[in-house]
Parts: C-alpha cells; structure tokens; sequence
C-alpha cells in the first residue's frame, strides 16, 4: 500500500472482504445441502461432527465478540485428563465426548 | 522484504521451492524435526533423518543463497511406544551439539495421551540439562487447547527452564492468549484447510499486537505454501499496516527469538 499508514475503517474491511466471505458462506450452505442430497443423509447429520458443525454455524450469528474464539472452544476437547493410550487414534476436528 | 520463515520442513519441498523464496525474499529457514507423513521402523531411520536435517539439507539451501537450521526431537506423533522413544533419546544429544542445530523441537503433544507426557518430560530433562531452546508442537484441531494447557503446565513447573526461550506453535485465537499470559512465545501456522489463514494471522496481530509472535508456513509434504509468510505479510501491508510493523512480525521476530541460540546468523 502506498503513502503514509492510516488505519481501515469497518467499512473499508466491508468492502475489502465482502464478496470472498459472500462466497465462503455460500459454501457451507452447498456443503449442507450436499449431505441432505446424498443417500444415508439422516445418518450423517446424527454424526457428532455434524451436530458440532449445527452448534458452531449458530455462534456466527452472535451480535459481537468472539465468535472465532466461540466457535475453536466450542469445537475442543473439554477435559483435563490425558488419554490412556493415542495408538491409533487421530484428531477429527470436533470433539467426539468420551467416544475416542 | 526479508522475511525469516522459522518453521518449514524443507526436506519435503523441491529445489524450486528453495529457488522461489530465496528470489521472494527469504533467506533464512528453521527446520523442526518432525513426522513423515508415515510412522518410521525403526530408530536407524530417525539417526537417517536427523542426519539429513543437520548435513544435508543446510547443503542443498546453501546453493541457493538460503541459511538452513534445524530443531531435534521425537515427534509426538511417533512418541507412543516408549521403546522407541528410548532409543531415539538416547542419540539426540549428539545431533544437538551440531553446528546448525537450534535447540529441541517440535516436541510437544499430539493427543494428549500419558506417553507422549512421559517423552515430553524427557525432552524437558534434556533441554534443562544442556540448556537448550525449545519449539513445541501444539495437538492439532479438538485437541489443541488441552494439549497446550498440559504442555504450559509441564514447562512452567520446571522452574529452570525461561518461557522467554520456549515457543509454543500452532497456536489459534483459542489459545493464544493463555500463551501469551505465561510468558512463552508463541507461533502462528499458515496451512491451507487445516489451520490458520493470512487473514486469521493479521486479525490476531491486531488483537494481540507483535509481541513474542512468529509467523510460519510448516509447508511440508502435504498441501501447504512455502511462500506463505510472505503472502501473509502482504495481507497485512493491504490493510494499511506500517512497514515497519510488518518487517517486525515476519524478520525481527523470528530474528530475535532465533537468535537466542548463538548459533544462530541471518542470512
């Protein structure tokens, strides 16, 4: 950027980022969409990781604040005691309660 | 620019990639040890790695003009069966002592289980005693704000070792605060689909301000960017940040945490 730095306004990060969120946002309600078409798609939405994606996608509509924080936490292993064993077992993206 | 990228694992990019970044700018390159992609047989194959990290890739960068270190340890990933992690403890002091060998890392956590406690612990052990710098890998995705809190608690209850030469990595808006609360430095990944993106990066800059932050592409043998960090300064320089705040973040950070191991020179 050229000249001396002047700090954006709300509304010049509006119009830097609008149309890439536009379509970003579009892209989540294709990939729902999808799983409704696709056989077996009562199965997939009782996946835990569907339900989380449910639960996230509503934190986004939160008035202000953290919604990036919101939805990282919303999506973590809650608990403070290690696991037994990790042969085996990888991370999913969403936490599955005790179910490893 | 000049821009430092303090964590890439090199040893997976092509010769091109090295001929890219140093045309764009990046000279300097940190390499932790890592996993491949696959689970290694044996220890033999680990001494093979390191070797690779310590002798031949600095080689292979240095003809294209790029300073190539390294970190040294057992991944997470691969710390599960305690034998191994035995005998490939055993020989990581030896590699530590070379020439182009920053400290101990990416050591750290992956599912938070109690052997990867135990071979953290030992790795601990190493770096108090020979007092080296450590780069920890945080667990990725729903495990990563429990791993991070483990790991924070398992370094700050050895007193001897400095939070001010420990960078916690992989970190993301949930746990980047507690990082910073205690002291560490902390690392931000740029890493298409998985993990953070240059407009994630920037955002945290200015919630957090450049305070004890580095900035890296891990590009490695998955889908990744090796150009990544400069991509991520340009985001920053499009919303109108100074260049001098930018050159902070991308040169003098990863500079000045870096260049806490005296071995350590910017290319």
């Amino acid at each position: 950027m050229n000249g001396p730095y002047r700090p954006m306004r709300a509304n010049d990060i509006l119009d830097l980022y609008f149309i890439e969120n536009r379509s970003r946002i579009l892209d989540i309600a294709s990939f729902l969409d999808r799983i409704d078409r696709y056989e077996g798609a009562e199965e997939a939405k009782a996946d835990y990781r569907y339900q989380a994606f449910a639960r996230i996608v509503k934190l986004l509509s939160e008035p202000t604040g953290n919604r990036t924080k919101a939805i990282q936490v919303a999506l973590s292993d809650p608990t403070t005691e290690p696991l037994a064993s990790a042969a085996g077992l990888k991370a999913w993206g969403a936490w599955n309660g005790d179910q490893q | 620019m000049k821009v430092i990228d303090p964590h890439i694992h090199m040893i997976s990019r092509t010769t091109d990639d090295y001929l890219k970044m140093a045309v764009s700018g990046i000279h300097t390159v940190a390499e932790p040890a890592f996993w491949a992609g696959f689970d290694r047989g044996s220890a033999a194959s680990f001494r093979d790695y390191f070797n690779q990290l310590t002798k031949v890739e600095p080689a292979r960068a240095a003809r294209f003009g790029v300073r190539h270190y390294c970190w040294i340890g057992l991944n997470s990933k691969e710390s599960e069966d305690l034998a191994l992690a035995d005998e490939v403890l055993s020989f990581v002091p030896e590699f530590l002592d070379r020439p182009t060998v920053l400290g101990i890392g990416e050591v750290g956590l992956n599912k938070n289980s109690h052997n990867e406690i135990a071979v953290l612990e030992r790795h601990l052990e190493i770096a108090v005693a020979r007092d080296e710098m450590i780069l920890i890998h945080t667990p990725h995705l729903e495990d990563k704000l429990k791993g991070t809190r483990i790991i924070m608690d398992m370094i700050k209850s050895e007193p001897r070792i400095s939070p001010q030469r420990v960078l916690i990595d992989h970190a993301e808006e949930h746990t980047i605060g507690e990082i910073k609360d205690n002291g560490f430095w902390f690392g931000m990944t740029l890493y298409p689909n998985s993990k953070g993106s240059p407009e994630r990066a920037i955002d945290a800059v200015e919630i957090f301000g450049t305070d004890r932050l580095c900035i890296n592409s891990s590009a490695d043998w998955s889908v990744s960017d090796p150009l990544s960090t400069l991509k991520c300064a340009n985001e920053m320089r499009r919303r109108g940040h100074p260049e001098h705040a930018i050159e902070q973040v991308f040169f003098e950070n990863p500079k000045h945490f870096l260049g806490q191991c005296p071995k350590f020179r910017v290319g």
